[in-house]
């Protein structure tokens, strides 16, 4: 039988029951690899279910640094539950290792005999060591790790001193903790040939790294850019962004003498209110925001247009997910893109921001509220579940001290004093973006009234059609301003000579490294090139002019970014070959260089010469 | 009405207030409704309220959703920032605009339906949320706006210009309100300005979340004979429960009320509400007793009016999150940013 080899490039399955407390274990595991300095992506699969379903964590082991998903057959198999555990068996490649608890007999040939079979009795250990069912159940995933981590050669210290810190409030549960993992340890050690043919090495990889999940990252960044307001309310994949920003907000932005909170965070009742709230805090000056999914979208979606027509800055952070509801929504996908970009009804269209990592994600959480106060409009950072709710290797956060919120342009009292008649609506930089006033800054000047229906430069209301299309050509104008302003597209030039380009956002990042290696396997060059903002920079069009083909990478069935592009800058369709991946796993590099050779008229096993 | 500049006249003999501020100087821009709308009496009776409250109007806010009704802050305190959201959605706008600055003071206009349909959900939730708010449902039994359609305050059996009888039951704003927690509720009638005004300037003063449904009769849609939201419905049966004066912080407090008759309820600034007892054992602070009486006046058809219910110590929003003294808008990077060196540690933390 062959038996897989691998050093640092393998991944790992755990198959575990929803609500066992096995995160944590799994969490630790990837974590020690992290701190042995080798790069790793581990990613959550799991259900729309509160307990008692199976859930899976993949953790990719690269030293390439490839951090996407690399497919759907793995190296090893924790196999830690019964419900699933056939459908884990097949998804080893041959060669594979399955992990087992072998206190029960399972007759292992009548699965795969191509596979090799782990068994440890780790029931049996904890029948032993523990009276407490509840104990039995945690400390089982520990010894897993422990079990592993000599199976796989892994530092063990790394792993103890991470327990340490762990439970640095809990001092007590370290030495059980301790104990628990070496019981699989020694076990493992006894009773199979250590380490195994796949394993690990200690590598220097991670220096000046974090590991950070992207919805953590974005709530930081809310922090540092002095948002005061967040009104939401609960949905998966964003849930977890509120949570993070109320951690952060608790820990720093609460006076220690007056214990007065710098903050205000509100669960509204739903998303229309959440997104009320948003604009009235907005309109009243104070840095507001609110995170959501595709549904909670749909339902701001009427606020989103009188936040676009009045002018109002908002944040929105959309956590993007498969729809429209249960079965779906704990799966990944960027499939809001055109429901965001013009969201609402009548002629409005919406502000895109689209990080692809935490580290970016932090940056772009921390410039919306920037951007939103800068052209007084809604700003929605699209991210998706793969970035917000799992952990990526990511490059260190950074701020800069000297760094000034921008407000935009808001008339004080005195500025109003100085001017003869203030039109709210009044384009006086030709630039788009007029001056606004907040609630209470005068008691003469600068009081406007807002609203959604149609009114002149001085915010009087007009129902004169040449008033509304001088306001929403301004508007259009002002969008003109936007695609400058936001973040340019990052281009990654082929190592040839490319007639074909690629373009994505988001997530995809992840798995580019490893597009282009495959494709220069096959002697395929492309340009790439990740968009950052929505509306497009100018070198977007640039880049899209000077490749003959370019393919358009999209996480949802309707190739909605293709549309957006086609829509909007009036490139001819059949130059933009569309990639589709929409099953809510993350997209693999495979599947994208398939799909690129296929519309190239390559086949698989042809390679070199065609130049594409 | 046309759209035309309100003229300004100017009258060097109309009373000042202690800003030196003039009636005058809490006007609007002339109101577009229907010629004796009702919605116009409560825009009167907030103007007078807030001259006599002597409010800076730049320091209120004025929001409201969409409908006749929520037209109306263009037409009343023209120096105040005003914000004409979206249908029902009053609430949450003014809870983000009220926790993003404590300082000014909130009013918020709705309509009937704007508040007991496609509202009601932020309507129930801005009340838990104990919003330092007054909150005014000009009340008319229909959508005036979209020309006369019923509303869900139009009681059973009510007679529509055209169409059949109104075959749902109603909902009661006052009662809903007191049942949500409101600390201030009270219903009045466009057409009774010697209530109105006392009311709201009781609701302004009141700490928390202060609730005013002032039936305003639709003269174009729901104001004849078989409307129990007409002008002549409410006058023939309108039970007045209390007769109020509020006397605010800075005025004496006077003792025109024989003993016996009257009930002094003092507000949390200091300032006192005296309220004239109609019923004889009546006590605005119980909140059961409250409801008990509207629900027999229901029962007999009649509208009972007045300062129904209040709770002179209530809290706000703010109280119970805690938010700090200084406006959440005010706070600056200093305030705010936690800083490079704590970025570190957190960087550390992950890693
Ligand atoms: C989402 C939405 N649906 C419907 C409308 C149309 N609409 C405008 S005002 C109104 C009813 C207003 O009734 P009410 O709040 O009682 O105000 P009134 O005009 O009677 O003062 C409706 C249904 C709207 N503006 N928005
Ligand atoms: S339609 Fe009715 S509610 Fe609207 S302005 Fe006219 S009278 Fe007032
Ligand atoms: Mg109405």
């Amino acid at each position: 039988m062959n038996t897989i080899t691998a050093v640092n490039e393998f991944v790992i399955r755990f198959a575990n029951v929803n609500g066992t407390g096995s995160a944590s274990a799994n969490m630790l595991f990837a974590k020690s690899l992290f701190r042995m300095g080798i790069p790793v992506s581990p990613r959550n699969m799991f259900p729309s279910n509160i307990q008692g379903l199976p859930t899976w964590y993949d953790v990719r082991v690269s030293e390439k640094g490839y951090m996407g998903r690399r497919g759907e057959n793995v190296d090893m198999v924790v196999a830690m539950n019964p419900q699933s555990f056939e459908r884990d068996v097949k998804s080893l490649a041959p060669g594979g290792f399955l992990f087992y608890d072998s206190t029960k007999y399972i007759d292992t040939g009548k699965y795969r005999s191509d596979i090799q079979w782990i068994g440890v009795p780790l029931m049996e250990i904890c029948q032993r060591e523990y009276q407490n069912p509840r104990q039995r159940q945690l400390f089982k995933n520990i010894i897993y790790v422990g079990a592993l981590a000599a199976l796989l050669e892994m530092d063990f210290d790394v792993i103890k001193d991470l327990i340490a810190s762990q439970f640095k409030a809990k001092q007590k549960l370290i030495p059980p903790n301790i104990h628990a993992l070496e019981l699989g340890y020694d076990y493992a050690s006894k009773n199979f040939d250590c380490p195994l043919s796949i394993k690990v090495k200690a590598a220097d990889l991670n220096k000046d790294k974090i590991l950070i999940d992207g919805n953590t990252a974005s709530a930081i960044g809310a922090v540092y850019s002095g948002a005061t307001v967040a009104s939401w309310y609960p949905i998966t994949p964003s849930t977890s962004l509120v949570e993070a920003f109320e951690k952060f907000a608790e820990r720093f932005r609460i006076d220690k003498e007056t214990g007065e909170k710098k903050f205000a965070i509100i669960q509204a009742e739903d998303e229309l209110s959440a997104m009320g709230m948003v604009i009235g805090a907005s309109w009243n000056g104070a840095r507001a925001f609110t995170a959501t999914s595709g549904p909670g979208v749909s339902l701001m979606t009427e606020f989103l247009g009188l936040a676009y027509f009045a002018e109002i800055p908002v944040v929105l952070f959309d956590v993007q997910r498969g729809g429209p509801s249960t079965g779906m929504p704990t799966r990944t996908q960027q499939s809001d893109i055109l429901s965001c970009a013009y969201a609402s009804h009548g002629d409005s269209k919406q502000v895109l921001l689209f990080p692809s990592d935490p580290k970016d994600a932090f940056d772009i959480a921390a410039d919306a509220f920037d951007y939103a106060n800068r052209l007084q409009t809604p700003v929605i950072v699209m991210l998706d579940l793969e970035l917000g709710m799992n952990d990526w290797i990511s490059d260190e956060l950074e701020w800069d001290d000297k760094r000034e919120y921008d407000q935009g342009k808001v008339l004080n009292a005195e500025q109003l004093d100085k001017l003869e008649r203030y039109g709210r609506y009044l384009d006086v930089d030709g630039d788009g973006i007029t001056y606004r006033t907040y609630p209470g800054t005068h008691p003469e000047k600068g009081a406007f009234f807002t609203r959604g229906t149609s009114r002149d430069e001085y915010a009087v209301y007009s129902e004169l059609g040449e008033d509304y299309v001088h306001n929403v050509d301004r508007l259009t104008r002002k969008f003109a301003t936007a695609a400058e302003l936001l973040p340019k597209p990052v281009i990654y030039k082929a190592k040839a000579s490319a007639v074909c380009g690629v373009v994505y956002v988001g997530t995809t990042a992840l798995v580019q490294d490893e597009m282009t290696d495959l494709l220069e396997q096959d002697g395929i060059y492309v340009d790439a090139m990740k968009i950052r903002a929505f509306p497009f920079h100018s070198d977007v069009k640039k880049f899209i002019n000077k490749h003959q083909k370019v393919f358009v990478i999209d996480i949802n069935r309707d190739a909605q970014l293709r549309t957006l592009l086609i829509n909007e800058e009036d490139f001819d369709p059949a130059k933009l070959l569309s990639i589709r991946h929409y099953d809510g796993m993350p997209v693999t590099a495979v599947t994208i260089v398939e799909q690129m050779k296929s519309a190239l008229g390559i086949s698989d096993n042809s390679n070199a010469e065609k130049r594409a | 009405m046309s759209y035309m500049k309100k003229p300004q006249f100017y009258n060097p003999d109309l009373p000042k207030n202690e800003l030196g501020l003039t009636i005058r100087d809490y006007e609007g821009s002339l109101s577009t409704l229907c010629a004796g709308c009702g919605h116009d009496s409560i825009s009167s009776g907030i103007m007078q309220a807030c001259f006599e409250l002597s409010i800076s109007p730049h320091t209120v806010a004025k929001i409201s959703g969409i409908g006749c009704s929520s037209k109306t802050p263009t037409y009343y305190l023209g120096n105040a920032h005003g914000f004409n959201s979206v249908h029902g959605r009053m609430p949450s706008v003014a809870t983000g605009a009220n926790v993003a600055n404590r300082d000014l003071t909130y009013i918020g206009m709705s309509g009937d339906g704007d508040t007991a349909s496609i509202g009601l959900g932020q309507f129930v939730h801005v009340i838990r949320r104990q919003l330092n708010m007054l909150y005014v449902v000009a009340n008319n039994g229909t959508y005036g706006l979209t020309k006369g359609q019923n509303s869900a305050t139009l009681d059973k059996g009510s007679k529509p210009k055209k169409g059949p009888d109104n075959p749902w039951d109603s909902i009661d704003l006052v009662t809903t309100a007191i049942q949500m927690g409101a600390t201030f509720v009270a219903r009045s009638f466009s057409g009774d300005k010697q209530q109105l005004v006392p009311l709201i300037k009781a609701a302004v003063a009141h700490k928390g979340f202060a609730f005013i449904d002032c039936i305003s009769p639709c003269v174009t849609f729901n104001n004849h004979a078989g409307s129990t939201k007409s002008y002549d419905y409410v006058r023939e049966h309108n039970a007045v429960m209390n007769r109020m004066d509020f006397i605010p912080l800075q005025d004496e407090i006077t003792t025109e009320y024989a003993a016996g008759t009257s009930s002094q309820v003092s507000l949390h600034d200091g300032s006192v509400m005296h309220l004239q007892k109609l019923a004889e054992d009546y006590d605005p602070r119980d909140k059961i007793t409250a409801l008990d009486n509207l629900q027999r006046h229901n029962a007999d058809g009649k509208v009972l009016t007045g300062l129904l219910y209040v709770d002179p110590d209530a809290s706000d929003t703010h109280d119970v999150l805690a938010t700090s003294k200084t406006p959440l808008r005010e706070l600056k990077e200093k305030d705010l940013c936690p800083g490079a060196e704590v970025l570190s540690s957190i960087n550390a933390s992950f890693s």
